[in-house]
Order: C-alpha cells, then sequence, then structure tokens
C-alpha cells in the first residue's frame, strides 16, 4: 500500500532532516556576523527544545542558495553523461537519474546541453552597497537586546523572493537595493520595541517571513531613503499552545510550513495547510499574502484556517478580544489583516484550527481523453461537492513534462511507467496522447470513507470518459510542483527562463481563459524575437463552488535576445493582461505585491482602493512598513 | 475616437498587390467531370470540434443562450417553453444550411461550363489564396466578399473548392427561398437563409446569432457574408451594415475565442451580368422577384461576353488586433456570457469603423478595367465624343488614376486607341462609334412613338447602365474630387476654410460613398497629398491654391462630382417645393423622381442620376441624419417631416453658397 510506505517514509526523512538540521545550528552558533545577545523572551510557555529545531537556520546562507531555489546540497544538473540527475539525500528524486530529462527539455525548448549560461558561483560581498544605518535606531535595538546583523550575506538573503527577475539578477550577480538592517525578534514583544524604536527614528521596516515571495513584495523599493529594515520573523517559530477541546493551536508568526506540521504531527494534529512553497513558508507570510494550501477542499484557504491573529502596527496593536467562530461585529479586521502583504504591520501570534491527523491517505489519478473533458469533470465534483482534499488537472503539456521526470531506478516508479505503456496500448487506444490529461488526487480520511469518497469520484470521472490511472501517477504529479522550483534553476543554467502565475476564474470561462491565455504567451513571444516555441501550459489546481484556480507554468529559451527578463517581464504582462480580459482573478493567492500593483484600481475599483488607502493613511501614517506593495 | 488609429496607417498610394492568375485556363485545358469529382480534403482550423449540420443544431438549440432567451419569450408571452422552443427549432430548420459535397460537386461541373461561356477569364490573386488557407487553419474565418451581382458568392465557394480550402456557410436573404429548388440547391451549397427583417423578433435573432456564433466558435467553416447586405445596383459600395459583423466579433469580444480573422473580398467584374436589370430597377421598375425562371432566362446570357473576371483575396484582418486599445474585454466579465446584451456605444462605434474599413479595404483591391475610366469621360460627355480625343483624354485619365492608387488593370504596351476599341466591344450595347464619334447608345423602341417620358426612361436606362461602370473607379476619386469642389466653392484657399468646405460636403455625401466615420481629417490630407502628388494643387503654409496645370484635373474631379450635387439638391427642392409639410416616406421616391423628371424634360437637368432611386434615398438618408428631415412613424406609415428652412440651406451649401449663419449648417 502506497500510503503505508509514504508514512514511514515521510517520517524516516523527517527524522533525517532534523539530525541535518540540528547539525546545522550547533556549528552555527559561535560563527554569527554580529556578536548578540540573544534575550529570551518571557513568554508563558517556557521554550522546549524541540520546538526550537527549525528546519531553515538563522543563517540561512549555511544551507540554502543565495541565487536559486530552496537547499544548497539539492539541485538538478545534466552529469557528464548528459544525463539530469538531482543531487543531495532530502527528497525522494534525490540521487536519481533522469534519463528522459534532458531530450524533453532539449526538445521543448530547443536548448543545447553545450550551450550554456552559468550562474554566478559565488556571492560577491564586495559589490554589497554598504548599509545605510540610522545609529540612533541600532543602538537603541542593540540596548533592548535585540538580535540584529549588517553582514552582506544576511542583507542580501533577504533583499529578494523567487521572481524571476529576483533571481536572475542573483545568478548574474547584480545587486540593487537591499535592506540595510537585519533584526531578529523572538517574540511579540520585541516586535513591539522594534516597530516603536523604527517609529521613532523614521525607518523602513520590511517584514520577512520564509522569503518565498513571487510578487516582488519582498523587493527594497528602490526610490526609499531612509534606512530599510529586513524583520525576519523566523526566530518567532514556538507553538504556543495546543487547545485539544477546541481544536486550535497558537503558534508564532515565524513558523515555517515544514516546522509547523512537524510539530504538531508529533501531538497527533495537523492544520492541513500546504501551499507547494511549505518547505520555506511561513505562517505570518501565509497570512500576509492571503495563501492557498493544496488540501484547503478539507482544510480551508488560510483565511479560514485562523481564529485569531496578532498584528504590531505603528498605531498598536492590532487583535480581536476572543476566540468565538465567527462575529458579526462589523467588517471583520481579520479581512485587514489578511492579503496585507506588510504594508500595516507585523503578524506576530496566529490561533489556527488544528485537526486530527488523518488515518488514511490515498493518491490517485485520472486519464482524460482532452483537457475539455477534463475540466468538465472538475466542474461535476465542484458541484457535488465531492472534491477530494486536492484535485488537480494538468493540461497535456503538462503531463508530457511530468513523463520527463521519469526517474531511471525507482521501485516507486517504475511499476507505474510500465504499466502505463501497457494503458496506452490498450486501454489508451482511442486517446490521443497529444491531447489526453490527466487529474491527479489525494483522498484522506479514515479507511473506509476514502475508498468510498474514491468510488465517487471515480465514477464521475468516467461519464467524462476518464480513465482510473493509478495511484503512482497522482503521487508523482504532486511531486512535480515540489521539484519545479529546482528545476528553472536548471533551466536558467541552459539558457531558459520560466516562471508561474495563477489566476481564479468562474467555472464557464476556465476552458476559455487557459486557450486564450497560452496562446497570448506563444503569440507574444514570437512577436517579441523569442526563437523557439515557448513552453505554455497550464493546470486547474483548486476547485470551488463557482470557479477554479489555474495555474500557468510559461519557460522558453533565450539565446538571441539581448534582454531576457524584458522580454519575459512584457509577455507575463500580456498574459495577465489577458487573464484580466476573459474574466480572470488579479491574483488567487500569490498576492499583488509590486509586480501587480497597476491593475489594482481596476480589479477592486477606486472606491476599493480609496478604503485601503484610508486604512494604510490611518494605521501607518508614515509609511514606517514602506515596501509599497499593493497601493 | 477609434478611427483615428484604425486609419493612420494607411498610405493611400504605395499599396503593394499581388499578382493574378487566370483559374478557367485549367478548365479550358483538362476535364471538368474529373474536376467536379477531385479529392477534397481542405486544410480546417486546428481547433476544430468536428461536428455534422445536424448537429450543429443540436447545439444550437441546446445552448444557454438560446434556452435563456427561449424562457424569456416564454415568460412575456404566456407561451409555454416547449412551444417556444419548438418555435425555435421551426426557424432554425428554415434557416440552416445543408452543405453536401455532392451539391458542390454538381456545381464546380455546371459551373466550370457557365463561367468558360460567360467569362474570358477568372482571376484570382493566390497568394490570397494562400493565405487565407492559414488564416483558415489558425482562427475562425469570416469571408466578406463585395457584392455586386448574384454570380458572387457562386463564386466563392467555387473558388474554395477549386483551391482545396473549407466550404463556407453563406448568409443569403431569405428572398432565393421563393425559388423553391434553386433555394434548396443554394442550401446544400452552403447557404443558410436570413429574414430581411425580423426587427423586434427576439427568438429570431437568439437563433440567427447563436447559429452564426456556434459555426464560428467550433471552426465549423468560414462564415461567409456581404457587409453590404445587398447588391449594390450602383456598383458603388454601400454603406455596410454591422449587425453581423457584431455578431461574429462577439465571440472574441467575449474570450470564447482567440481572434477571428476578417477576410475581405473583392470581386470586380469587367461586365455585370444584370447591368441593365439594376438601372431599370433604380429607375423604377419594380424589382423582379428572384423566381427560378428569372434565373432560368439568363441562359440567354450565357452566349454573350463577359469579359474578365477578377477576385482578390484581402489579408486577413485580426479582430483581436483591430480591438486591441479600443474594446476593453472584461466589461463582459460581470454578466454571464449568454446572456444577451446589447453592445455599449464604444463597441458599436467600433464595429461601425471596422465595418468601414472592411469596405474601404475591398474598395481598395477592386480591379477597375480600362472601361471604368472610358465610361467616366462619355458620360462627361453626353452629346458622344471624337475618338481621338476620347483616346487621348483616356490615356490622360488613366495616368490619374494611377497616381491615385487605383488597381487598374490596362493591358501592357497595348497602345491606347486598341484598349479602347476592345472596350468598345465587350460594351457594344453601352458606347458605339459612329462617323468618328463614340456615344452611348440608347436603345431603339421598336413599334409605336414613344412619348417623350418614355424616350428619356430609356435614355436614362443607358446612362445609368454606364454609370454603373463609372462608379467602379469613384472611390479613387471621391476625396481628392470633394476637395476640388471645396476649392470651387470655398471663400478662400486658407486650409481651414477648405476643410470647412471639405467637411461639409463630406458630410452630406457619407451615404452615397464609403467615408469612413471619423475620419475626416485624414481624407481631407489624404485627398491634399494626392492632388499635389498628382501636380494639380500646390500647398503652401497656410493654403491649398491651384497649381498652372491644375485646371484639367480639378475640373475633371468636379465633373465627376457633379451628378451627385445635382441630383441631390434636385431632392432637396423637391422636398421644398413641395406643398406639404409632410410627406409619406413611400410617396418621396415617386415625387423626387417625378420632379426630376420634369426638370429633365424642361431642359434644365441633365444628370439621369436624379432619377435613381438609389440617389433619392442615399440624399434622403443624410437630410435625416443631418436633422432637416424628421420621420414620424404612425402605426404602419412614416411621414417625413421636412424643415425647409433646413433643407434649403442644404441646397444652397450643395450649390456653392455656404452661408455661415444657417443654423443646420452649425451641425455640420
Ligand atoms: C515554489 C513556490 C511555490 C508556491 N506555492 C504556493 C502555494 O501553493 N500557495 C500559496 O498561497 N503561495 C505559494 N507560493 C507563494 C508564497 O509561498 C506565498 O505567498 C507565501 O505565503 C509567502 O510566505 P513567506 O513566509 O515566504 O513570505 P515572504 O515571502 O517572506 O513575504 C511575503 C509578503 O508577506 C509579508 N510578510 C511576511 N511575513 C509577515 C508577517 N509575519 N507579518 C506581516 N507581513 C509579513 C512580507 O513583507 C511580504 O510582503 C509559492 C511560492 C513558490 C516560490
Amino acid at each position: 500500500m502506497a500510503s503505508n510506505t509514504d508514512v514511514s517514509e515521510r517520517q524516516r526523512s523527517a527524522r533525517q532532516r532534523l539530525r541535518i538540521i540540528a547539525g546545522h545550528l550547533q556549528k552555527s552558533e559561535g560563527n554569527e556576523h554580529t556578536a548578540l545577545s540573544a534575550q529570551e523572551c518571557k513568554a508563558e510557555t517556557p521554550r522546549s527544545n524541540a520546538a526550537k529545531v527549525t528546519a531553515v537556520p538563522k543563517r540561512r546562507q549555511e544551507i540554502m542558495k543565495w541565487n536559486g531555489w530552496g537547499y544548497s546540497d539539492s539541485r538538478f544538473l545534466f552529469n557528464k553523461k548528459g544525463q539530469a540527475e538531482f543531487t543531495g539525500k532530502r527528497y525522494r528524486l534525490s540521487g536519481l537519474i533522469l534519463p528522459s530529462l534532458k531530450d524533453w527539455f532539449e526538445g521543448t525548448f530547443g536548448a543545447n546541453l553545450q550551450h550554456k549560461s552559468p550562474a554566478t558561483a559565488s556571492l560577491n560581498v564586495s559589490a554589497v552597497p554598504p548599509p545605510t544605518l540610522n545609529e540612533l535606531f541600532v543602538e537603541e535595538l542593540k540596548a533592548a537586546g535585540v538580535a540584529l546583523s549588517t553582514g552582506p550575506e544576511d542583507r542580501v538573503f533577504r533583499s529578494h523572493g523567487h521572481c524571476l527577475h529576483e533571481v536572475f539578477a542573483l545568478r548574474e550577480g547584480r545587486i540593487g537595493r537591499i535592506p540595510d538592517l537585519v533584526v531578529w525578534p523572538n517574540c511579540h514583544d520585541d516586535v513591539v520595541k522594534i516597530v516603536e524604536l523604527a517609529c521613532k527614528h523614521n525607518v523602513c521596516l520590511i517584514p520577512y517571513g520564509g522569503g518565498t515571495s513571487v510578487s516582488s513584495a519582498l523587493e527594497c523599493p528602490p526610490e526609499e531613503t531612509r534606512s530599510i529594515v529586513s524583520l525576519d520573523t523566523s526566530q518567532m517559530n514556538r507553538i504556543l499552545w495546543i487547545d485539544e477541546k477546541n481544536l486550535t493551536a497558537h503558534v508564532e508568526a515565524g513558523i515555517i510550513g515544514q516546522d509547523l506540521e512537524r510539530q504538531l504531527n508529533e501531538s497527533g494534529y495537523c492544520t492541513g495547510h500546504e501551499p507547494d512553497s511549505m518547505e520555506f513558508s511561513s505562517l505570518g507570510g501565509w497570512v500576509a499574502t492571503r495563501a492557498s494550501g493544496m488540501k484547503k477542499n478539507i482544510y480551508g484557504n488560510i483565511e479560514d484556517l485562523v481564529v485569531h491573529i496578532k498584528m504590531v502596527t505603528p498605531r498598536g496593536v492590532i487583535e480581536k478580544s476572543c476566540q468565538g467562530p465567527r462575529m458579526s461585529t462589523g467588517p471583520d479586521i481579520h479581512h485587514f489583516i489578511l492579503g496585507s502583504e506588510g504594508t500595516l504591520g507585523v503578524v506576530t501570534e496566529v490561533t489556527m484550527k488544528i485537526r486530527p491527523v488523518p488515518e488514511y491517505q490515498k493518491y490517485g489519478s485520472i486519464v482524460f481523453p482532452n483537457f475539455q473533458q477534463g475540466v468538465a469533470c472538475l466542474r461535476e465534483v465542484a458541484k457535488q461537492r465531492c472534491a477530494p482534499a486536492s484535485i488537480r488537472l494538468m493540461d497535456n503539456e503538462q503531463f508530457q513534462f511530468g513523463h520527463a521526470l521519469k526517474p531511471q531506478v525507482s521501485s516507486i516508479f517504475t511499476s507505474f511507467l510500465d504499466g502505463l505503456k501497457k494503458f496506452y496500448i490498450t486501454k489508451f487506444k482511442g486517446f490521443d496522447p497529444h491531447h489526453l490529461c490527466v487529474a491527479t488526487l489525494l483522498f484522506e480520511g479514515d479507511r473506509e470513507k476514502v475508498l468510498q469518497h474514491e468510488k465517487q469520484v471515480y465514477d464521475i470521472a468516467a461519464k467524462f470518459g476518464g480513465l482510473a490511472a493509478g495511484e503512482d501517477n497522482g503521487q508523482r504529479g504532486y511531486m512535480l510542483t515540489f521539484v519545479i522550483a529546482y528545476l528553472r534553476d536548471l533551466g536558467m543554467d541552459y539558457y531558459v527562463i520560466g516562471e508561474s502565475f495563477e489566476t481564479s476564474v468562474p467555472w464557464d470561462r476556465v476552458l476559455d481563459l487557459c486557450r486564450n491565455v497560452k496562446e497570448r504567451i506563444v503569440r507574444e513571444c514570437k512577436e517579441r524575437g523569442v526563437q523557439f516555441p515557448p513552453l505554455s501550459t497550464c493546470r486547474v489546481t483548486q476547485t470551488y463552488d463557482v470557479g477554479a484556480c489555474v495555474y500557468f507554468y510559461f519557460a522558453f529559451n533565450y539565446r538571441g535576445l539581448s534582454d531576457p527578463i524584458h522580454v519575459y517581464e512584457q509577455v507575463e504582462h500580456t498574459a495577465r493582461e489577458e487573464i484580466l480580459a476573459n474574466g480572470g482573478s488579479l491574483s488567487h493567492h500569490h498576492g499583488v505585491g509590486k509586480l501587480r500593483k497597476e491593475w489594482m484600481r481596476e480589479t477592486v475599483s477606486s472606491v476599493g482602493l480609496g478604503m485601503l488607502k484610508s486604512i494604510k493613511d490611518y494605521v501607518d501614517p508614515n509609511n514606517i512598513f514602506g515596501n509599497r506593495n499593493l497601493l | 475616437m477609434a478611427s483615428k488609429v484604425l486609419y493612420s496607417l494607411r498610405d493611400p498610394v504605395s499599396k503593394k498587390r499581388d499578382d493574378f492568375e487566370d483559374i478557367l485556363e485549367e478548365r479550358r485545358n483538362s476535364s471538368d467531370l474529373r474536376y467536379a469529382l477531385k479529392c477534397y480534403t481542405p486544410a480546417v482550423y486546428r481547433n476544430l470540434v468536428p461536428c455534422t449540420a445536424s448537429m450543429l443544431k443540436n447545439l444550437v438549440l441546446e445552448s444557454d443562450a438560446l434556452r435563456y432567451v427561449i424562457n424569456q419569450v416564454s415568460v412575456e408571452s404566456g407561451e409555454s417553453p416547449e412551444t417556444v422552443q419548438e418555435e425555435a427549432s421551426q426557424v432554425l430548420e428554415e434557416m440552416a444550411h445543408r452543405l453536401q459535397l455532392s451539391t458542390i460537386r454538381f456545381f464546380a461541373l455546371t459551373l466550370s461550363k457557365a463561367f468558360k461561356a460567360l467569362y474570358r477569364s477568372v482571376r484570382v490573386n493566390e497568394e490570397g489564396v494562400q493565405r487565407l488557407q492559414q488564416a483558415i487553419q489558425e482562427h475562425p474565418v469570416v469571408l466578406l466578399p463585395s457584392h455586386r451581382s448574384y454570380m458572387d458568392f457562386l463564386m466563392m465557394s467555387y473558388l474554395l473548392f477549386t483551391y482545396d480550402l473549407a466550404l463556407p456557410v453563406i448568409a443569403a436573404g431569405m428572398d432565393f427561398m421563393s425559388m423553391k429548388f434553386v433555394g434548396e440547391m443554394l442550401r446544400m451549397s452552403g447557404a443558410f437563409f436570413i429574414r430581411r427583417s425580423f426587427g423586434g423578433d427576439k427568438l429570431y435573432w437568439a437563433v440567427f446569432s447563436e447559429y452564426v456564433k456556434t459555426m464560428l466558435r467550433n471552426g465549423y467553416a468560414p462564415v461567409e457574408f456581404f457587409l453590404e447586405g445587398t447588391r449594390s445596383r450602383t456598383a458603388k459600395s454601400l454603406t455596410p451594415k454591422t449587425g453581423l459583423l457584431n455578431i461574429v466579433m462577439e465571440p472574441f469580444f467575449k474570450g470564447e475565442v482567440f481572434d477571428v480573422n476578417l477576410v475581405p473580398v473583392s470581386i470586380s467584374y469587367e461586365r455585370i451580368l444584370e447591368e441593365s436589370l439594376y438601372a431599370r430597377e433604380l429607375l423604377g421598375v419594380p424589382k423582379p422577384k428572384e423566381s427560378t425562371s428569372g434565373l432560368l432566362k439568363a441562359r440567354r446570357i450565357l452566349s454573350e461576353d463577359f469579359g474578365t473576371m477578377h477576385v482578390y483575396f484581402g489579408a486577413p484582418v485580426s479582430v483581436r488586433s483591430l480591438a486591441q486599445g479600443h474594446i476593453s474585454r472584461s466589461q463582459y466579465n460581470l454578466v454571464p456570457r449568454h446572456v444577451p446584451q446589447r453592445p455599449v456605444a464604444d463597441t458599436q462605434a467600433f464595429v461601425n469603423d471596422v465595418a468601414f474599413r472592411l469596405v474601404r479595404l475591398q474598395e481598395e483591391n477592386m480591379v477597375l478595367k480600362p472601361w471604368a475610366l472610358i465610361s467616366t469621360l462619355l458620360l462627361q460627355n453626353p452629346d458622344g465624343v471624337e475618338l481621338s480625343a476620347l483616346t487621348q483624354q483616356a490615356d490622360w485619365l488613366r495616368h490619374l488614376a494611377l497616381s491615385f492608387g487605383a488597381f487598374l488593370d490596362w493591358p501592357d504596351g497595348e497602345p491606347c486607341s486598341k484598349v479602347i476599341s476592345s472596350s468598345l466591344t465587350i460594351h457594344r450595347n453601352l458606347a458605339r462609334v459612329s462617323e468618328g464619334r463614340v456615344r452611348l447608345v440608347v436603345p431603339e423602341a421598336s413599334g409605336a412613338e414613344l412619348s417623350a417620358e418614355e424616350a428619356e426612361f430609356h435614355r436614362a436606362v443607358s446612362v445609368l447602365s454606364c454609370a454603373s461602370y463609372r462608379n467602379q473607379s469613384l472611390h479613387v476619386f471621391v476625396r481628392p474630387a470633394l476637395l476640388a469642389v471645396a476649392m470651387q466653392t470655398a471663400n478662400s484657399n486658407r486650409r481651414d476654410e477648405l476643410y470647412k468646405s471639405f467637411n461639409i460636403l463630406r458630410n452630406i455625401f457619407s451615404n452615397e460613398f464609403i467615408l469612413c466615420p471619423g475620419a475626416s481629417v485624414q481624407d481631407f490630407e489624404e485627398a491634399c497629398y494626392l492632388l499635389v502628388k498628382c501636380g494639380a494643387v500646390q500647398e503652401l503654409k497656410q493654403e491649398v491654391v491651384m497649381s498652372s496645370s491644375g485646371q484639367t484635373t480639378l475640373s475633371f474631379l468636379c465633373s465627376l462630382l457633379e451628378p451627385f450635387l445635382h441630383g441631390y439638391q434636385v431632392v432637396c427642392r423637391c422636398l421644398c417645393e413641395d406643398p406639404q409639410e409632410d410627406l409619406p416616406e413611400k410617396n418621396f421616391v415617386p415625387a423626387v423622381r417625378n420632379f426630376a423628371l420634369q426638370l429633365i424634360l424642361a431642359g434644365s437637368l441633365r444628370y439621369y442620376e436624379a432619377l435613381s432611386s438609389d440617389l433619392q434615398k442615399n440624399a434622403l438618408a443624410a437630410l435625416i441624419r443631418l436633422n432637416a428631415v424628421k420621420q414620424l412613424k404612425t402605426g404602419d406609415r412614416v411621414l417625413l417631416k421636412i424643415d425647409k428652412m433646413a433643407v434649403n440651406s442644404l441646397e444652397d451649401a450643395l450649390g456653392g453658397n455656404i452661408p455661415t449663419q444657417k443654423p443646420v449648417l452649425a451641425r455640420l
């Protein structure tokens, strides 16, 4: 049973990760740039050691790439034989060879392994601009015992998210405006102090959670003349209490997804909030961007999961007085905070719903003759309100992409792939491999119900010509999203750049929007001199009563272009216009940041924008939280 | 204003055009039967949703859009939804095409024979065909041929079959259905039939528009219709109708397709089958019902020579590119797309601009034969002209036309006299040489003496027939001609004064000629540019003045518009002199015709165009548009309420008196 292997596998790798992380932490202790007097917070719950163990250390540079995605030890490369492999030991793909990736890569992008575009190997510290410090602010901070650093690496690491242009610039060794100072509060009270001092000395604060933003939200506004301070929440990472009667947990907002889930799992609980970035993104970041997790069908999106939020603003602390499950007390103030993108204050503590860890998990997949049928099926599933924890529909291009990630030796994969081939010849006869598409599923719950549920979904699928295509296929689909960010780094080694973006759209427009946006991308690339047709693909990743979330991947070979990033941005811009013209939203979960600001007025109307402005003006009249997102 | 952007990139002269191939050549050298039975495997739309003609009907009947309207109609009328549904199904039955390859093959065979008998050659720009083939695969295609003859759509389908292109479905008027057999034949060759008027009939409109949109969205077949709505009886392009254009653009506006390609097609005839029929129709002989026997009678003409026919497939125009910056598609976000919505004013203006632009594209690619110029000269010399003088003038006019960018098919290297004589051979029913002079032929009436009226009537038939060839070239000259007239009438040579006069004339004539709405500045610039280019005027700082050698050109251009200027004046005078305030609309044409006839008989009017119902109706439309006449509807009757002051001042303006204070002109 795949799910059993799965659980034990997960526990094994979690344990392994813990060991590795623990090792890193110990090593790092003496190496801090600035001598810090770490001060214990007087929180009610004593800091337990287990909780202190976190997957990402304070000095991110110890285990993370400075100019790419994720852990330094994990990356794709083409080895001497020209075969793709994934390095490291952390992931299921780690250490495996992916023999078909090369052909897919070269064929899809017209790329060539001879044509390399390597990144700058290491950060040139001398290229990092010296910090502009507000001396009085720094002194008072130090006096208050707040950890801080002006180290170039610390600052560069917190100067960006993971937009293409941000990472591309780093690979070329270009460093723009970066924070002048990094501070690490340990608790809510530290944040209160920092915000007070920032107001007093008029410095600009930018909250930093996991750094996974894909909306230019973390970029320092180049026009900012004040000292910019990155407020890194990573040390506020404790679960302060768990309330088993009400099934809630009170958690510090800097905790990252994998730590939160692991620690709750240890007590038999989970939040079920699993954005694809959950390895690195933080609770505060989720709240600040209105994040959405893969399993929202069972657990809800972040706005459904939070019960109570505490946020420190220049005006003071905002929070509700109780933890009632619903209130009619005027507009919900949580909704001023959710999606505020660091413009109003720092989220410090959150009470979240928790659930017992599900007894049973099962992956699944369905093959459809074409995308239309697939969408029709998802729509029906949504209509009957029987969506599994996750249901995603990949288009044909992504299905082929998924194929390219077939590892050479792996007990998990071989069975499926051989099976699939047989499938092709027998059951799929009549399915055109250039049109078929795949839905991946994840069921959760008690065993009995899962099996029942599974049947219900497969029965619906059958009405739309869908055929069940195995658990492994499904599991692999989810893995694809997990490693996609690593794959982008590989592409960039060979003149291929790309990115994803998303939207939400009413059901009746899903197909039209997907077709038009993909085609617009292809056309705009051509018009802008991109030599080889781009990869332009999409996937329906979430279903709702009234519509769906659609996720696009778009990548192309930029050889022959003098300013590839500019071309990329223009194309993404037109793709967004196309989305809006086709009834899609500006964003389903990535947020607005600075990347999509220009469309805010048309998105929420002038009055709407005025409302948001007036809140900003009241809460933060001096623009202390000056990352200039959103408005 | 949308049109500014739509037109600014046009250079009126430096157009590159494709070469032509004669498709009849192969027909003359190989078996027609084998050709008709050839293997036909057209390239289709890449996102084609395969579907048969009957599945198509079901798709339409089951569409959300139609269901919505059926429910609406049912609620409003109190009839049961099933009854309304049944009605809808009948409407669709009456409308839908039943395209069959076998019928097309039958037509391919018979038309091959007919075309070879009628035409010396049928010349097609094959590059255009290739572009079309590409376009069909890329996006849904709308074919927009010009409409001068019944032949047009037979020819279109014939050509697409010949070139192995996807066969179109064609919007045709219901009139054909009165000829049972022909109607059904046409239906089986791809025609679908629309009632001429269904103004308020919601259900009809819904069925019709959903039918067209479904075919378009699914890439079922290229959709073909005539922007001009009906055959032009005068060979001038007609003011485009926007209803169907709106329908075919909507799937793009609503995001249902990525793009729609509009392909203007210019079909030009050296000699039109219907030439004298049209003239008679314009003069008030009621239009013969399109009856089968009528068409069969046309067999008589198979023995005549209709010269060469040209078909030019224009470059596909992408609706997406046109709409860029003009249409915000997100305006459709807030209402379900199957709920019918009236297009907002911006959209209407946009569609209207596009319609005009497309008709101009048709015009630009219309091939002119020498006769179009020769007939122009003949009409300017009603008493005939010496052959040698005609030769000289024709040569001069040829150069003028070319410098204005005309698409002239003038035989290379042939002496002008030869060109003229061969033109006269083809058109011997219209003009003849006698005693060294060329004149219009006025058919002798056999038998009894003609009354004076009848004689004039006969003459008018010849003049209007001949005028239809002159009209072929009007689009080349009309802008400079308007400027030439403005120069004659304006009080000064100052640019702004000239522009004012030009604009007044342009405004009055915008139902007569294809003058794009909102493009008056561009038209003025274009007129100046062309007149400077041919050396007729010079542009000084603030002024536009005639150059020393410009007299001939300018007076030629003025004469070209004379029939229209006088014709419109006659209409105005008729209305002013009418003793009544109100005129029943149905009496308008007979009244003006009679009024004009009296003037002609009295020798005070030379221009038979004033007898033409086309001119009369255009003039009325202009008067209504300019608020000089109002239409009052009472029941079925429409009364024309005439503001005599206003009509009078328009007449003055046309006569060259441009009174500055008169209120109606202030509106111009
Ligand atoms: C590979 C990849 C996959 C992703 N998948 C998903 C997904 O499945 N679902 C999804 O929703 N998003 C996804 N994202 C986007 C991103 O992970 C989310 O926006 C996430 O919520 C950001 O969290 P973070 O902790 O990394 O915040 P950061 O990137 O550090 O910051 C994001 C914004 O929030 C502000 N902020 C951060 N912490 C706080 C705080 N405590 N108080 C106030 N403001 C704060 C910052 O100032 C900034 O404006 C993905 C991104 C990547 C790169």
